[in-house]
């Protein structure tokens, strides 16, 4: 067997247990709002922890990927023959071996498994190898002989709507018009109007894509990958193989973060194809640089706005026109637009808006899922809207974000009523009320740090901030359901211990910690285990759209209170009560015994389990949405969460170096079920929303990826991180599980328009696109 | 485990000393790195494979007590050095303070970079006791991490300090 487990179920030692809180519903340790320690850890911290990039087999071949070097080509022909003959290579395949559906992808099938004919991307896969050694499998993917013949990449989105079609499916991959109020016939005393951009962010996950394949002998196939989500693995992989999806079993490898990267496939039908010709298991590991061109990245955007508001402050109208450059293929664009229109006024009272939003496809590299999710782009250019109001109106910029915020009640601008909790007051309030950076430290803490290149007369201190806001889970009727099961039993020393299996993707967030705290809280059951996630049970949904605390702990929580009543029944009838004909509830689960609430008696839960375990399984879904209609408008979301960051920057005007040196958040987080894992979400996602502010993006010319590696793709390092002070804002939101809002997203949202507003107020430049680049700050035009 | 194959005709045999244990490499390709040996012929995979070109220190190991990103160091080239990896820092069932204080502290989230982590806080802290924040933030900017924005990393590493300096 591989090191595929993802989970360790080795308890935390209590030298490290801190558990700072009581648990809501039971004494027991632990259990939900404690800071529980994470059941993978120690094995994390020893090295002992399975990722995929770890996985072995005896015998096990290395598969690698052929990839196109040009954006747009025509395939003439491939020729395989010299690679095949190589030494210690076992087969080339390309996409003439793919014996089940020529395509893949998320929303629909529009990508190929293997380019047959046109290439539409740099790094399309063209071919795939398998060798005894990945030297093997490098040297012979170069001796593979493809003659193409390259074609003008189409490469500019605002182009591409018009411009002749790159696919079969056209280039508008969706076009969303919304139209609230009467946007027509309204207006407001004062106009302001701009352009923004955002570059390709990309997700920088540690663990590159990786995976094994093991080939069961009967036509079937085992995969150990990293994913966020296994069943539509499986079932994008079964579709391209020409299986039924029972004969493809996908089990969760260690995942080394994901962020939206891992949502849709890259080389899992390749490897299984590799595996099932060959007969033997096959390992692949993608390079750095392979990843870069082998997943999805944030949607590059093109955006114009016009924001009206009165005198007072108060916003009167929101126009926007919204343009993601989602790449050559569709992957989740539809829904990612969807998002960037739904958001697109931010989360502030607005009677009427126009908004329009294209997702196109182009030769670029295909655009997907990211931390955020359209959000982030449409929260870049309407926060820099709402500054340049305040400006214009004399206005201060939070007084007229306080003056505006939604609030429970109020609807947003897809006519959708906001139901559960909207404290973004509360958010603005925390993020400004936390205590300002001290003054310009030593010359180390200058921009440019320990380079020692700024001068401190030329070293300008800014301070900004922005609010956001997103949705939580699946929209638009979209039915993203989460399955668990619990299992409860006698363990070997005769105490009680709980299993949970799910399908849930354990990527880094924590969701494995969650899961036993629920049991601890629900069952008053200290001891709990957690299967691999695999697909032998049910869809748990992704690991996406900060889904997995409500859905799954939904799951979680719907499969103990299942398991509850299955052992108070048990109870009753082993002691003749009729529970049915009871008038209330007589047996009560607590403290982990099972109580007769009139008579007094209880019985330990370790005697109730005598006669045998006791399992559940729980099919969680959440509320039901409707799609948008032609005018934008619908009840398209479940749920919604808010965040606000303050940014204080130092920048040196004169080379252009940005030093972030504090930010500030208040979180609408519901409840936190693990505040030390909601600081942590905290923390890591406002990291990537300052580096997509001052230094990440993926550079493109003509279709090229030029910077496909970290060395030349920069992410922020100990050295670039600010100090980060954050106050949740708990308020439990209606119909959620604990009153819990998921945490991921937010933080990454309205960090990055904070930190480039603090740029603008320290440098005076109107800068229109992020990341904001050295060149955009010391080469600026003096008029500007 | 058995050890994969090689490439015909470039191919090496060798003894590397890791974790003060001596390991055969049998026919190794003379061009795998360091972290290749380890991970897929000593079975040793703690450091880990995230950028392989010396940027990201995933794959931080001690070479002679000197920390190194083992994807830059030919496994050739380490014979008759000391390899020290994180595989060799703690036993299975006690954890180090330095483990104990990133677990303690939230430190650990997809826990890919936290090998390398673990290895050059150890080496810092153990060179550098008295370190202060900025000297911190420096030896840990050539790990990086996606997850954490290194804030419970560097609270971490403080409660090691206060904690060897009150022992």
């Amino acid at each position: 067997m591989p090191d595929g487990s993802a989970t360790d179920t080795a308890t935390a030692s209590a030298a490290h247990a801190s558990a700072t809180r009581t648990a809501t519903r039971s004494p027991v340790r632990g259990g939900v709002g404690s800071d529980a320690d994470r059941p993978d850890g120690i094995p994390k911290v020893q090295g002992r922890f399975g990722f995929s990039s770890d996985a072995f087999a005896e015998g096990m071949l290395w598969g690698r990927t052929l990839r196109s070097p040009h954006p747009a080509a025509r395939i003439r022909s491939i020729d395989t023959s010299a690679a095949e003959q190589m030494d210690g290579v076992a087969v080339v395949i390309t996409a003439a071996d793919v014996p089940g559906r020529a395509t893949f992808g998320l929303d629909h099938p529009d990508q190929p498994v293997f380019a047959a004919d046109v290439v539409r991307y740099q790094g399309e896969p063209v071919a795939a190898i398998a060798a005894v050694h990945p030297e093997v499998a490098l040297r012979a993917s170069s001796a593979v002989e493809v003659d193409y013949e390259e074609l003008d990449p189409l490469v500019d989105a605002e182009a591409a709507i018009d411009a002749a079609p790159i696919h079969p499916d056209g280039n508008v991959v969706r076009h969303i018009e919304i139209v609230h109020g009467s946007p027509d016939d309204a207006s407001g005393e004062v106009v302001v109007d701009g352009v923004y951009e955002v570059g390709m962010q990309d997700q920088a996950f540690m663990g590159p894509e990786s995976g094994l394949a093991i080939p069961d002998g009967d036509g079937g196939v085992d995969l150990y990958v990293s994913t966020q989500w296994l069943h539509v693995d499986r079932d994008q992989v079964a579709a391209c193989l020409g299986l039924p999806p029972e004969d493809v079993r996908v089990t969760l490898s260690g995942v080394g973060g994901a962020f939206g990267a891992r949502e849709d496939v890259s080389l899992q039908v390749h490897l299984c194809l590799l595996a099932l010709r060959t007969g033997r298991p096959v390992k692949m590991v993608y390079s750095r640089e392979e990843s870069f061109f082998g997943h999805v990245h944030r949607h590059p955007a093109h955006m114009r706005y016009r924001h009206h508001a009165d005198r007072d402050g108060t916003l009167t109208k929101v126009e926007a026109r919204v343009v993601l450059d989602g790449g050559a293929y569709a992957s989740s664009s539809t829904a990612v637009i969807s998002n960037a229109c739904s958001f697109a006024a931010g989360p502030y009272r607005v009677p009427h808006a126009h908004v329009e939003g294209w997702a196109v496809r182009t030769n670029n590299p295909p655009c997907g899922a990211m931390r955020g999710f359209g959000s982030v782009q449409v929260c870049v250019a309407y926060e820099a809207q709402m500054d340049k109001l305040a400006a214009a109106l004399g206005m201060d910029p939070v007084e007229l974000r306080l003056r505006n915020a939604l609030e429970t009640g109020d609807r947003m601008i897809t006519g959708q009523r906001i139901t559960g909790v909207a404290p973004v007051r509360e958010c603005i309030q925390a993020a400004v009320d936390l205590p300002l950076p001290d003054d310009l430290g030593g010359p180390l803490e200058f921009p440019g740090g320990t380079g020692r290149t700024a001068d401190r007369q030329h070293v300008r201190r800014g301070v900004g901030i922005a609010v956001g806001y997103k949705n939580l889970m699946y929209s638009e009727g979209f039915d993203d359901f989460s399955t668990a099961s619990v299992r409860l039993e006698l363990a070997g020393d005769g105490r009680p211990a709980a299993t949970v299996h799910s399908a849930a993707a354990e990527v880094g967030q924590g969701f494995v910690t969650l899961a036993q705290q629920i049991v601890r809280s629900e069952l008053g059951v200290e001891r709990v285990q957690l299967r691999a996630a695999d697909t032998a049970i049910s869809s748990a949904g992704s690991t996406s759209a900060s889904r997995q605390t409500w859905m799954s702990g939904g799951a979680v929580q719907g499969a103990c209170a299942a398991l509850r009543t299955h052992l108070l029944e048990r109870v009753a009838g082993q002691r003749g009560i009729d529970l049915a004909g009871a008038r209330r509830q007589v047996l009560l689960l607590r403290d982990g015994e099972i109580h007769h609430v009139d008579e007094g008696w209880s019985v330990p839960l370790a005697d109730a389990l005598v006669a045998g375990p006791v399992e559940e399984t729980y099919e969680y879904h959440h509320a039901v949405t409707e799609p948008l209609d032609e005018r934008g408008q619908g009840d398209a979301h479940v749920s919604f969460v808010f965040a606000a960051h303050r940014a204080v920057v130092d920048v040196d005007v004169d080379l252009g170096l940005v030093r972030v040196r504090q930010i500030t958040t208040g979180q609408d987080v519901g409840n936190a079920l693990n505040p030390r894992q909601v600081i942590g979400q905290i923390e890591g996602g406002i990291a990537q929303g300052v580096g997509l502010a001052v230094m990440e993006e993926i550079l493109l010319s003509q279709g090229r990826i030029r910077n496909p590696s970290f060395t030349d793709y920069l992410i922020p390092t100990a050295l670039d991180m600010p100090q980060v002070e954050a106050t949740l804002i708990e308020q439990p939101e209606p119909g959620a599980p604990f009153g819990a809002k998921g945490v991921g997203e937010p933080p990454t949202i309205s960090s990055t328009p904070a930190v480039v507003a603090a740029i603008r107020a320290a440098t005076g430049l109107d800068l229109r696109r992020v990341p904001v680049r050295p060149d955009d700050i010391a080469l600026a035009p003096s008029d500007s | 485990m058995t050890q994969p194959s090689t490439v015909n005709d470039e191919s090496v045999t060798y003894g590397l000393r890791v974790n003060g244990r001596e390991h055969g490499v049998q026919a190794g390709w003379l061009g795998e790195s360091l972290l290749y040996v380890l991970r897929e012929r000593l079975g040793l995979p703690g450091a880990k494979n995230a950028c392989e070109q010396g940027e990201c220190g995933s794959c931080s190991v001690l070479l002679d007590d000197v920390l190194v990103c083992a994807c830059c160091v030919l496994g050739a080239d380490a014979v008759g050095s000391d390899i020290r990896t994180v595989e060799g820092i703690g036993q299975p069932d006690s954890l180090t303070d330095v483990q104990c204080a990133f677990l303690a502290e939230g430190a650990v989230q997809c826990g890919f970079c936290t090998p390398g982590l673990i290895v050059a806080v150890h080496d810092l802290l153990d060179r550098s006791p008295d370190a202060d924040e900025l000297a911190v933030r420096e030896a840990i900017s050539g790990n990086l991490c996606r997850c954490t924005g290194y804030g419970r990393i560097f609270a971490a590493v403080a409660a090691v300090q206060r904690e060897r300096a009150d022992a």
